[in-house]
């Protein structure tokens, strides 16, 4: 052997050397998806900012891994949301997916995802069969199912609030029809009747042509709307003079921190069900609340505390296999098997459909300290997706629907 | 195909070769696409070719016939709907949602024609908006079908469901070409027979043509419905491409950014369309991974357009707008 062979042998030996003795991993790629323009903007941000406060605190590292964060807005049209997940996973070469806010977009996203194989966290998607009839092996939601919190509410509403006759008022798409769906089955299975369900379009203006068909003999109006509908409704139901005759109960959008600190006084009093308020008094969720307050000058609505909290569930779940997140098996395995404790909103457990069992709050508005919030005044402890039910006596009947 | 299609507009030697060279770049570039892609361009170029033979479509009545349809994505939504109701709810073969798809999108548009082809210019606009908006509705209410906001996730990918012995993006794109090919061939010969020509006439001045015998009102018909056959072959492939259809694909909103690949790309031409369609999908996609401004920067594109090339891209190519494009109206 020549000396420049042995030269070249020692040069590429310490070359491999080198390159073992630092290995320098590359960065995990985290990518996001959320609408930030168009009507839905507001709540995306919101989304968007719960996950920007928690890889702050954890200085976008995790298992000794830098975290490299990819937005993308999907405009809240689920094309658009295609195509966007097609370039975070085909260009940019994510490991982890997260975010999405409607449940149409969740729904067409879920067969890419699958045929992909990326893992993804569902922050907010609530729709139902996400978790249930249509379930994806990728996907983990650690939101909730719109019928959730609702079950709860249903039996709150007979039981606690002595409510019998109950009219509706929902938006008219798959979120507002889970949502009294959830809530009508519990309540007339103890005795209630839903006498009215009236549905109003998703781009509805004017609430008048829906509050004049409400009938006067019923005990309580339950509605769900979000966003500038929300503020509306509160408005118009004030002006209709049902606020001081008729009790309204609702979703917990309704009166969510997204549209809470825009309303007034026509908001009090209102009680509605979620599995998160930004006035529950934990100290996990003061400690929560006070950082996103400093940080973003404002109240956090459940949108940004479920991103914190999937992004902390998601961390965790790499934690656990040590930062591999390039086993993409191992780590859609991790999300479903890691126990995450310490978060705002309470105990959080995943089912094995990969929903969430977590506690439901019945809220009811205050003013404290000048300001409307969430005051929680009953709890219900574990409640599952299929809140009391036979889990598959229950996926053997229908989705929720008008 | 293209080079040629331009209506009657007699070529420099030097320049048609030049042309011939242009042409030849383009067409390779597109047969050799997987090689020179990545996935997720060759992804965006699919996308590209399924829009443009949409565009290409509505043109046959917006720069071809002069009717300006608000409603075209609502026959598009048609087809696609029917490929998804058939795959996923009645698990049919490929052969049945390929067919069915078009001849859904066609019958429907059939029926629409009835409607349309009476009334011209903006009343034209006008009704093919309504009935667009009632697809639409139908999309979003007809729930045990549709599956209303949610849409309808599941569509087998085209070559699994074609039975397909390769996988990827590879086949779709190859499919989505030779169909974009076909049918551009397929236009370029409607646009420059007889009955393209008297499509030119009516836009030009249907009085004189109806006083030279011509049934109009025929013409008008099976041009919408011809246009509508197209654009459910474009249906047809978002589907598969897709995976996935909701209401969002048949509003006012598609339709109109449709409208806005033709008028941006050049009305009265096969390749402005397209080529407009290229520049809308790839503005949207490519802009909005650099800056969160980027329906600023689409809209001031729209405006310079406009303003700078009211006949579209393609017809600044030459000086004067060329025989048989539209001059005044609009």
């Amino acid at each position: 052997m020549s000396w420049w062979r042995v030269a070249l042998v020692v040069v590429i030996a310490g070359a491999t050397l080198v390159a073992t003795a630092q290995p320098v991993s590359p960065p995990i790629k985290l990518g996001f998806l959320a609408p930030l323009s168009g009507a839905y903007a507001q709540n995306g941000r919101d989304i968007l900012n719960g996950l920007l406060l928690y890889l702050d605190e954890i200085g976008y590292r995790a298992a000794g891994r830098t975290i490299e964060l990819l937005v993308e807005d999907d405009e809240a049209i689920p094309a658009v949301g295609l195509t966007k997940a097609r370039k975070l996973v085909e260009r940019d070469g994510v490991h982890v997916m997260a975010g999405a806010l409607l449940s149409s977009t969740g729904y067409a996203l879920a067969p890419y995802i699958d045929s992909m194989r990326i893992p993804m966290v569902y922050p907010v998607v609530s729709a139902d069969d996400l978790t249930q009839r249509k379930r994806s092996k990728w996907i983990v939601r650690t939101g909730y199912s719109g019928s959730q919190p609702n079950h709860a509410f249903g039996e709150y509403a007979y039981r606690v609030l002595k409510l019998r006759k109950v009219a509706t008022i929902a938006l008219d798409y798959a979120f507002g029809w889970e949502s009294v769906g959830g809530f009508e089955r519990t309540f007339v299975a103890d005795g209630g009747a839903v006498t009215q369900k009236i549905w109003c379009p998703v781009s509805v203006h004017d609430f008048a042509p829906y509050l004049t068909q409400v009938s006067r003999d019923v005990d309580a109006v339950y509605a769900l709307v979000l966003g500038r509908a929300a503020l509306q409704f509160m408005r118009q139901y004030r002006e209709f003079g049902l606020k001081d005759r008729v009790l309204l109960i609702g979703a917990g959008t309704t009166t969510d921190e997204h549209v809470l600190p825009f309303m007034g006084d026509e908001a009090l009093g209102v009680i509605t069900a979620l599995h998160y308020s930004a006035a529950l008094d934990t100290p996990a969720n003061r400690t929560f609340v006070a950082a996103y307050r400093a940080r973003f000058r404002k109240i956090p609505s459940y949108y940004a505390e479920s991103m914190y909290t999937g992004a902390k569930w998601l961390v965790a779940a790499t934690e656990s296999i040590h930062g591999h997140v390039e086993d993409r098996a191992a780590l859609v395995d991790a999300l479903r098997a890691v126990k995450v404790a310490d978060l705002p909103r309470g105990p959080v457990e995943l089912d094995a459909y990969g929903n969430p069992i977590e506690n439901v709050y019945v809220r009811k508005v205050e003013r404290v300290n000048g300001e409307l919030q969430n005051t929680v005044i009953a709890t219900f402890p574990k409640v599952s997706q299929f809140w009391k039910y036979n889990p598959s006596d229950y996926l053997k009947q229908p989705l929720y629907s008008r | 195909m293209a080079a040629r299609e331009r209506d009657g507009l007699k070529a420099v030697p030097y320049r048609s070769a030049y042309r011939r060279v242009a042409w030849f770049v383009v067409g390779a570039l597109l047969v050799l696409g997987p090689v020179v892609f990545t996935p997720y361009w060759l992804g965006l170029l699919t996308q590209v070719m399924v829009f443009a033979v949409l565009a290409m479509s509505l043109d046959i009545l917006l720069g071809y016939t002069g009717l300006p349809s608000l409603g075209h994505a609502g026959l598009f939504g048609v087809a696609a709907y029917a490929v998804a109701v058939l795959s996923t709810a009645h698990h049919a073969s490929f052969w049945v949602c390929v067919i069915g798809g078009i001849v859904a999108g066609t019958l429907v548009s059939a029926v629409f024609g009835l409607f349309v082809s009476h009334v011209r210019d903006v009343y034209f606009l006008m009704i093919t908006l309504a009935l667009g908006m009632v697809v639409w509705g139908l999309s979003y209410r007809w729930i045990p079908v549709t599956g209303g906001d949610n849409g309808i996730s599941g569509i087998p990918r085209l070559e699994s469901h074609a039975g397909l012995p390769v996988s990827g993006p590879t086949p779709v794109y190859y499919v989505t070409l030779a169909v974009l090919i076909v049918c551009g061939v397929l236009m370029a010969r409607l646009v420059r027979s007889p009955f393209g020509y008297t499509l030119r006439g009516i836009r030009e001045n249907e009085a004189r043509m109806k006083s030279l015998g011509f049934n109009t009102w025929l013409h008008c018909y099976v041009s919408y419905v011809i246009a509508g056959a197209f654009a459910s072959v474009a249906g047809v492939l978002w589907a598969y491409y897709n995976g996935f259809v909701g209401p969002t694909y048949v509003d006012l909103t598609a339709s109109s950014e449709v409208f806005l690949m033709v008028t941006l790309g050049g009305p009265g031409t096969l390749v402005g369309p397209a080529l407009g369609a290229g520049a809308i999908v790839l503005l949207k996609n490519v802009m909005s991974a650099y800056t969160h401004r980027w329906l600023l920067i689409l809209g001031a594109v729209y405006i310079v357009t406009i303003l700078g090339a009211p006949q579209g891209l393609w017809n600044l190519r030459v000086s004067s707008p060329p025989r048989g494009t539209r001059r005044t109206r609009r």
